[in-house]
């Protein structure tokens, strides 16, 4: 393979595949790197996971251990970011913590982006009946106001991290269904669908090859902008006790727990609730960043 | 080189025009100084597509996007300055004194809104009057525009009219505050035939009898000089030829009668059609 | 090769086609000509199998077509649409757009193929892996023309394939489909609203009018005056006012 450079990457003809498939991210990278918010917001987002996938490296102590002679304690040398009301140190509760909030995150974009697309690809192809269908379940689950139905679902299942993320992927694939879904009702109509229709290919293959890779842009843009709210939906859950139970440590438990502190131990509320709220931001601006650079229509 | 005739300042003085766009590897030279001047006149610029005949106009109007390089020793309308002239002058230029006929009136016309209420809030933005005297106005401009029903139309939706029809709508905007020149970017591409005839003559006779100025740019060369007076012919940004219409085929130039030759014509078939061979000296600086 | 058969088409309780009957001759090139909303396109797309809710007879190699095609169809009749723009995929190489066709119908040597359909449209080697935004009109045009004939179709309907291509590319394309029509013996129909261009490659011809055909003739017909119906001569009369 050619060596890896600029001129490799910008070159007008390519040579190869893999050299128009990687000159095309470059070119998408380019476009994307002019907008200064978003690879702020880009760079926090990577700075988190990272922060979270080395929590065992980067806490100070073991985010279970209690000290009770030690409770609230303000920030020091000692404790980074002081303790909580059992002690326990806030530095490495939120490192772990945010292993938990953003794995949710992760578990619950895992699950519904390729559902959410699936269904409404499908629905927008084929129309007719099975349309109507999958519409209307979309519709039931879309009537539901969002934190009340994963409520619901967390209550009638036992409350915990895994529960939330079912209840959670649950209410939120409804969306990118409807959004799929328009997005293919343009495309099917298109020459370039009518050409692979008349090369006799299936409409599986059409589906998967041709019309879904067309929603991906405009899908990839909104789970950013919803990765905030899965946050704060997951956050709210934890708030309520019926995400992740204590003593594990996660962004939305932790400030439910501390709340009654808020007035004079402030700093043991207000960490967890700066996390949750930089990574919602950074999740925002990344997505608004995403779909100038994704979204055709934008431009 | 062109000369405008002595007695009376030209309208329109383009001289050594220059618009280039950012791309990610430094700027395209989409104009390369181009220069001609128009005067109460029909001039038609014709090029093929990437020629810059577009953005020839609308660098006149200034509604290229701002990311855009404008440059020129002269780009005047009127003697008024287009490329330093305030926002405020240039708002009552366009839609003022130069109305823009687009391609398809389907994309220009507002959907939602009946065709003379349109009309009307054109000649409004113009004129002074009120809501009656601007209905009457749009219903003398539709008869204008020779629209058989103007009542009917008037009280109709974009959609529930033809394309010509639209057309001549637009053309009837576009006259609503009396303007003094027509800038007509492909008016009749997308419609029939028979319409198109049609359209262009009534844009040329209303431009004759209102002793307005017509910059009418189209890529089709043998329409276009039926209805101008001058033909400006252009090539990756530069003037080729610049002659009267109805010397077109005595035109010298290569590409001009290259242009002409490779239509396929219904009176004298021809088994293989001749293409055009283009000459790398035509993206040389011209003259 | 191919029979039409009083077809209609409707859209809804709309009918667009009406009565519509042609034959065409193996190696024959037939031309549909009339102005937009005449049904010409319909009749195309419904030959193609790209639209649903017609009836009538239609038959292709002697085999009656029903509502569904199956893969052999699709192997033998091909079609180039007529803006270059939106009828490749935006987000496909000419490479992956070309070996489309092939992966369907299970062709195996696609390298070489791939390498022989862009010579035979004389497209650069350096267009292969390109992306539809970095070409020209017409290379675009030749790329959809390499598509259609790259599992070597018998047919090719072709829905105004240069209306939206400058004249001098236009004529370009115009010179490779005459070529590749007699390469490769392929029956055509050529659907446009240019007079001029249905006269240059078409040995017959029909007229439509609001979803139906008002006259068929022979391409000498167009000069020599015998053209029977009025809009016919209207549209003759046109295409010789427009030529100057």
């Amino acid at each position: 393979m050619a060596a890896v450079s600029r001129a490799w990457l910008l070159s007008d003809a390519p040579a190869s595949r893999a050299q128009a498939r990687w000159g095309r991210r470059y070119q998408l990278w380019l476009a994307f790197r002019r907008n200064p918010l978003a690879v702020a917001g880009l760079a926090v987002v990577l700075a988190m996971l990272a922060l979270a996938l080395a929590a065992p490296l980067l806490a100070t102590h073991d985010p279970g251990v209690q000290s009770l002679a030690n409770r609230l304690a303000p920030p020091s040398s000692e404790h980074w970011l002081g303790t909580d009301e059992l002690g326990r140190d806030s530095w490495s509760r939120l490192l772990y913590g945010g292993r938990v909030t953003l794995g949710m995150v992760v578990a619950v974009v895992i699950l519904v982006a390729p559902l959410g697309l699936i269904v409404g690809c499908v629905a927008g192809y084929a129309g007719g009946i099975v349309d109507k269908l999958l519409m209307r379940v979309t519709d039931v689950f879309l009537a539901f106001p969002r934190l009340i139905l994963a409520l619901a679902f967390v209550a009638a299942m036992k409350p915990g991290i895994e529960s939330a993320v079912i209840a959670i992927a649950l209410t939120a694939w409804p969306p990118y269904a409807r959004l799929a879904r328009a997005e293919t009702l343009t495309i099917r109509n298109t020459d370039y669908v009518a050409a692979v229709q008349m090369t006799g290919a299936s409409p599986w293959r059409i589906i998967c090859r041709h019309v879904a890779p067309m929603c991906l842009p405009s899908l990839t843009v909104r789970v950013t902008l919803d990765m905030s709210s899965i946050i704060l939906t997951a956050a709210g859950l934890g708030f309520l006790g019926l995400g992740a139970q204590p003593p594990i440590p996660e962004w939305g438990t932790m400030i439910a727990s501390a709340r009654r502190f808020i007035l004079e131990q402030w700093w043991v509320p207000v960490i967890p609730g700066i996390a949750i709220f930089t990574a919602s931001l950074a999740f925002n601006l990344l997505g608004d960043g995403l779909r100038d650079v994704l979204d055709p229509k934008q431009r | 080189m062109t000369e405008a005739p002595p007695s009376e300042a030209p309208l329109v003085e383009i001289r050594k025009l220059r618009v280039d766009f950012p791309n990610p590897a430094g700027f395209t030279q989409a104009v390369r100084g181009i220069s001609f001047s128009l005067g109460r006149e029909k001039l038609g610029i014709v090029g093929e597509s990437g020629s810059g005949k577009s953005v020839t106009g609308r660098a006149l109007m200034r509604l290229l996007p701002g990311s855009a390089r404008v440059q020129a020793e002269a780009l005047r309308f009127d003697g008024i300055d287009v490329l330093a002239a305030s926002e405020r002058q240039m708002r009552a230029l366009r839609g003022g004194r130069i109305g823009l006929i687009m391609q398809d009136p389907k994309y220009s016309l507002n959907p939602v809104m009946t065709v003379g209420r349109q009309i009307a809030e054109a000649w409004l933005a113009h004129n002074k009057g009120g809501r009656k005297e601007a209905r009457e106005a749009a219903l003398s401009l539709l008869e204008q525009v020779r629209i058989r029903d103007p009542l009917r139309v008037l009280d109709s939706y974009p959609h529930e009219i033809s394309g010509g029809m639209g057309q001549r709508v637009m053309i009837a905007m576009m006259l609503a505050p009396n303007p003094d020149m027509l800038i007509a970017d492909e008016p009749t591409s997308a419609l029939d035939a028979s319409v198109q005839a049609e359209i262009l003559k009534l844009i040329e006779e209303l431009v004759s009898a209102r002793g307005m100025g017509l910059m009418l740019i189209s890529h089709d060369l043998p329409l276009v000089s039926r209805f101008c007076d001058r033909v400006v012919v252009m090539y990756a940004g530069q003037v080729m030829e610049e002659l009267p219409a109805r010397d077109l085929h005595r035109a010298r130039h290569a590409y001009t009668r290259g242009l002409l030759d490779c239509m396929p014509s219904l009176s004298a078939p021809r088994p293989r059609l001749p293409t055009l061979t283009r000459d790398p000296a035509w993206l040389e600086p011209q003259r | 090769m191919i029979e039409v058969e009083r077809l209609n088409v409707h859209f809804g309780h709309n009918q667009v086609v009406h009565d519509v009957s042609f034959h065409v001759a193996p190696g024959e090139t037939f031309g549909l000509v009339g102005e937009s909303g005449s049904g010409k396109s319909t009749v195309l797309r419904t030959i193609a199998g790209l639209v649903p809710g017609w009836d009538g007879g239609l038959a292709v190699d002697g085999k009656a077509l029903g509502p569904k095609r199956d893969r052999a169809f699709f192997k033998s009749v091909q079609m180039v649409f007529q803006d270059p723009y939106g009828s490749l995929h935006p987000r496909q190489t000419v490479d992956r757009i070309l070996a489309e066709p092939l992966a369907v119908h299970g062709i195996a040597d696609a390298e070489s193929r791939i390498t022989r359909a862009l010579e035979e449209v004389a497209l650069p080697r350096v267009a292969r892996f390109r992306y539809p935004h970095q070409l020209s009109g017409g290379q675009r045009q030749r790329v959809a023309i390499a598509r259609a004939l790259i599992a070597d179709p018998s047919v090719l309907l072709l829905d105004e394939p240069t209306s939206a291509l400058d004249v001098s590319v236009q004529a370009e394309v115009l010179n490779l489909l005459a070529d590749l029509r007699q390469a490769r013996q392929l029956t055509c129909i050529l659907v446009s609203h240019n007079l001029a261009v249905i006269g240059h490659l078409c040995g017959r011809l029909a007229v439509m009018q609001g979803g139906r055909i008002v006259e068929i003739l022979r391409q000498e017909q167009l000069r020599d005056g015998t053209a029977q119906h009025a809009h016919t001569r209207e549209l003759i009369a046109l295409s010789h006012e427009l030529e100057g």
